[in-house]
């Protein structure tokens, strides 16, 4: 995370100065839509099971005796793991972006 | 009651004690006391996260639910696997780098207004002690089962373990009991499953068919219980959403030391309950083949003690207490967390924070912390010991419908929403329980036509059990109107001054050691 965490220098960060800067408000934005957009498909696979789980279309059998409902299952068990494993590469990725924009508010003559 | 059961139990007792013992050594300062100092590390809380998730309602409730009712009780294991995914995307992080103790700190970190402190805490009262409650009553009547103790002795015992962890311990203590509890529910659920699958010779789809032969198809769908789409997508949306807003959850944020370990306490939590949920189909399963829907109905009426008597099956007296105990270390370790959260809303939020206005010392902070461990400790007990008849397994969904409804829509908004303001929190948060609560009270699962089957006789005028498809586009709605409606409170100015600076905090996570509030 920050490099900044001295207390003495903690004190004297303004706040102001960085949220007006173009890079953090930028790095800001992208993140929240990347956040955004995948929780929003997330719920929106997870919620389809209730509703398909009264379906025909889920009630089939795929293999053997094994029903829709149990394979979709598995698919969210799947999705949840893929998706915690994009989310802490990406936020690696963020991790790096908000420390640039810290060293250049530092740079900048950010105390 | 037999030695070897006694054994393991009394292990389970002295190893938490040992920990307790160490623990209280390194429990000086409130900070301590509250988040351990904030020095765990990443997979210490991922697996005392998953501790806190996997409590007894979904290690017994799951399976048995599974048992009886097949796909219907899966239901669960997603809505527990999935509500990780919000946690992580949205709630961690933020979380981290702007709270200090509890929930109420979060936001109070944009509000500082004593009202919306006094309504954060008292949500998570209420929220833990229905958590609480659902616990208790179940511990007594598995430690019955299992032991042959009478009730209130059981609720007693369970009581006095977790009120020592919690005053003695602290954090620390809570969290080690969480971690190795885990660790042990993770190894019993693992070999039952194993010994499951042994038995199918390690073909799943020979299991299947075995369950659709001998038990009929429709355990292989849902419909047993939920014959309603819009009554299990409720409950979805509870489960899913509710997650995020459970403060002994959100507490667990603030042990680390910053966001990047809250992310990586996730991610071990995800990895941890998906391999656990995964396995509640071969512990169900398993109890129905193999003990026999007859059988596990005659012990337990909810099935809570389907797990048990598969062990039974499968590897005796010995494997029984085994899980037994495990079973046991779970309650205890869930109601830690519990204390210990309902402590932080009564000591930190109400009477740190409101009363004394934030002026005391170290030593008064966790003195405070002490006594409010004691008060919510006797206060549940003696609630759980009236509580002993009441079918209380609707009480925990009750817990994450406020949870969704009352905490979810005010975390979103302090965090992500510019405009958002005092009264828009204040609305959020009180329109969120009372409608949880009053639309739960003309549930069916306080009325019922059928005698017995709930509180009281009568048609219930809410058809949902979990009333979350409605609470929670309410809290939502209710936080928008107040903030739209509703004078500022503080000039224009100093309220974009604020915002900002949380919007730099929540999102670089600078100085999250030094959060004034």
């Amino acid at each position: 995370m920050a490099n900044v965490s001295s207390k003495k220098q903690a004190q004297s960060i303004d706040y102001h100065a960085i949220e007006a800067m173009e890079s953090f408000n930028s790095f800001v934005k992208k993140k929240n839509t990347f956040l955004f957009s995948i929780t929003a498909v997330f719920l929106f696979l997870y919620i389809l099971l209730p509703i398909l789980a009264f379906q025909p279309v889920l009630q089939q059998k795929i293999f053997g005796n094994i029903t829709g409902v149990w394979v979709y299952s598995a698919g969210l068990f799947i999705m949840t793991i893929v998706l915690c494993t994009v989310y802490v590469k990406k936020a690696a990725s963020f991790d790096k972006a908000a420390a640039a924009v810290l060293a250049e508010y530092q740079a900048k003559g950010g105390k | 009651m037999n030695i070897v059961s006694i054994g393991f139990f009394l292990a389970i007792v002295g190893l938490t004690l040992v920990v307790t013992y160490i623990a209280a050594k390194r429990t000086s300062s409130a900070a301590d006391f509250y988040t351990a100092g904030g020095g765990l590390k990443g997979w210490q809380n991922g697996f005392a996260i998953a501790g806190d998730y996997l409590s007894a309602a979904a290690f017994l409730g799951v399976s048995g639910a599974i048992a009886l009712t097949g796909f219907d009780g899966f239901f669960f294991s997603v809505g527990y696997v999935v509500a990780n995914l919000v946690l992580l995307y949205v709630i961690a992080e933020p979380m981290r780098n702007l709270g200090r103790y509890t929930l109420a700190d979060m936001l109070t970190a944009r509000f500082n207004e004593k009202r919306i402190r006094g309504v954060a805490a008292s949500g998570t009262i209420i929220i833990v002690i229905l958590y609480m409650i659902a616990q208790l009553v179940g511990a007594g009547a598995l430690i019955k089962l299992l032991f042959g103790i009478e009730y209130w002795v059981a609720v007693l015992i369970v009581g006095v373990m977790m009120t020592t962890y919690v005053l003695f311990g602290g954090m620390t203590a809570t969290s080690w009991v969480q971690i190795i509890k885990a660790s042990l529910l993770l190894f019993g659920t693992g070999l039952l499953a194993v010994l499951v699958l042994m038995k199918f010779d390690f073909s799943l789809m020979k299991m299947f068919d075995t369950i659709a032969v001998d038990h009929g198809e429709k355990f292989l769908v849902p419909g047993i219980k939920y014959t309603s789409t819009i009554d299990s997508v409720s409950m979805m949306m509870a489960l899913v959403l509710g997650t995020s807003g459970l403060p002994h959850i959100l507490m667990r944020f603030f042990t680390v030391k910053d966001a990047k370990t809250a992310r990586a306490s996730i991610s071990w939590t995800t990895w941890i309950t998906a391999i656990f949920f995964s396995l509640t189909i071969f512990l169900g399963f398993g109890a129905l083949n193999f003990v026999g829907l007859d059988q596990i109905l005659a012990e337990s009426k909810a099935g809570n003690t389907a797990a048990p008597l598969l062990a039974h099956y499968l590897g005796g007296d010995v494997l029984m207490a085994f899980i037994g105990a495990v079973a046991f270390a779970t309650i205890l370790a869930v109601v830690s967390g519990l204390v210990l959260t309902g402590a932080s809303a009564i000591s930190h939020d109400i009477y740190g924070e409101i009363i004394k206005g934030g002026k005391l010392t170290e030593k008064q902070q966790v003195m405070a912390a002490r006594t409010g461990s004691i008060s919510i400790a006797i206060v549940s007990i003696i609630l759980a010991l009236f509580a002993q008849s009441l079918n209380v397994s609707f009480l925990v969904s009750f817990a994450f419908c406020i949870g969704a409804s009352a905490n979810l829509p005010v975390i979103l908004y302090t965090i992500y929403w510019k405009k958002f303001n005092s009264t828009g929190a204040v609305t959020a948060m009180v329109t969120g329980l009372v409608s949880c609560l009053i639309l739960g009270a003309m549930g069916p699962n306080v009325w019922s036509p059928v005698e017995g089957a709930a509180i009281f006789v009568g048609q219930p005028l809410v058809p949902l059990a979990v009333p979350a498809i409605i609470t929670i586009p309410l809290g939502f709605i209710a936080g928008y109107l107040g903030t739209v409606l509703s004078p500022n409170r503080v000039p224009q100015k100093e309220a974009e001054r604020i915002y900002k600076e949380i919007r730099v905090k929540a999102n670089t996570g600078v100085s999250v050691s030094d959060i004034s509030h």
